[in-house]
């Protein structure tokens, strides 16, 4: 987005243009400061585990299953090569048929969420919703991470806490 | 051409008195913005959306990223 953004304003007559390309993810992962509505609250995109494994729609869920295993995981985000998300894997999922390819044991377009949705707002959906785990994307569904409900619910009691009742996780 | 830049760029450009212009929708940058970034959305770059901009200081726009 930002790079058409950047040509349209030189055929505007801006001569001197650059385009932060790593954008708002990178400044925020950074931890510099940010102003805006949620910009003192603990947001999806400090909480998402970056770490998730990821597969692609041609692996064998068995090579996947163990490979998610053996650093921890009972879950894993099908992408394609430019980390767009095509599925999940949860445990459930992960439990199938060894042979199965991913493409067939997947849950296909499962629901993503923005990097700066606040955790409270988060951790409330996903228990109300059931959802032990979400995908956190950017606007164009390239994965940033995989956010656990128990970190979600976690991190916002832990600032309801600290901010005096301010938020509440749910 | 515009230049393709990293973090410590754009704040050595900052300091400088470049103009930062978050080119997300306008929801996302209420949410959360770079300090001192104005919005304009990709679909209001145009002649009266960069009407506030001045064409003689440089410009950095940005938006998640674009790995």
């Amino acid at each position: 987005m930002s790079p058409r953004a950047a040509w349209r304003l030189e055929t505007l007559g801006f001569k001197d243009v650059s385009d932060y390309g790593d954008g708002k993810l990178d400044w925020m992962s950074a931890g510099l400061p940010m102003e805006g509505t949620n910009a003192e609250r603990p947001r999806a995109a400090e909480v998402a585990r970056k770490d998730v494994p990821t597969c692609r729609l041609n692996e064998r869920l068995g090579d996947v299953r163990e490979r998610a295993a053996a650093q921890g995981w009972e879950a894993a985000v099908v992408v394609n090569e430019e980390r767009i998300v095509l599925g999940l894997l949860r445990g459930k999922e992960l439990a199938g048929d060894a042979a199965q390819t991913i493409e067939a044991a997947m849950r296909p377009g499962p629901s993503t969420f923005r990097p700066y949705l606040a955790i409270a707002e988060m951790a409330r959906f996903m228990t109300e919703h059931k959802l032990e785990s979400s995908p956190i994307t950017t606007s164009d569904g390239r994965l940033v991470g995989l956010l656990l409900k128990d970190d979600a619910v976690r991190v916002a009691d832990e600032f309801h806490r600290s901010h005096g009742g301010e938020e509440k996780g749910c | 051409m515009p230049r393709d830049i990293g973090r410590a760029e754009v704040r050595r450009l900052l300091t400088e008195g470049a103009q930062l212009v978050e080119v997300l929708p306008a929801e996302e940058y209420k949410a959360d913005h770079l300090p001192g970034a104005i919005s304009i959305p990709l679909k209001h770059i145009d002649p009266d959306g960069v009407a506030g901009l001045d064409k003689d200081r440089p410009v950095i726009v940005y938006c998640w990223d674009t790995t």
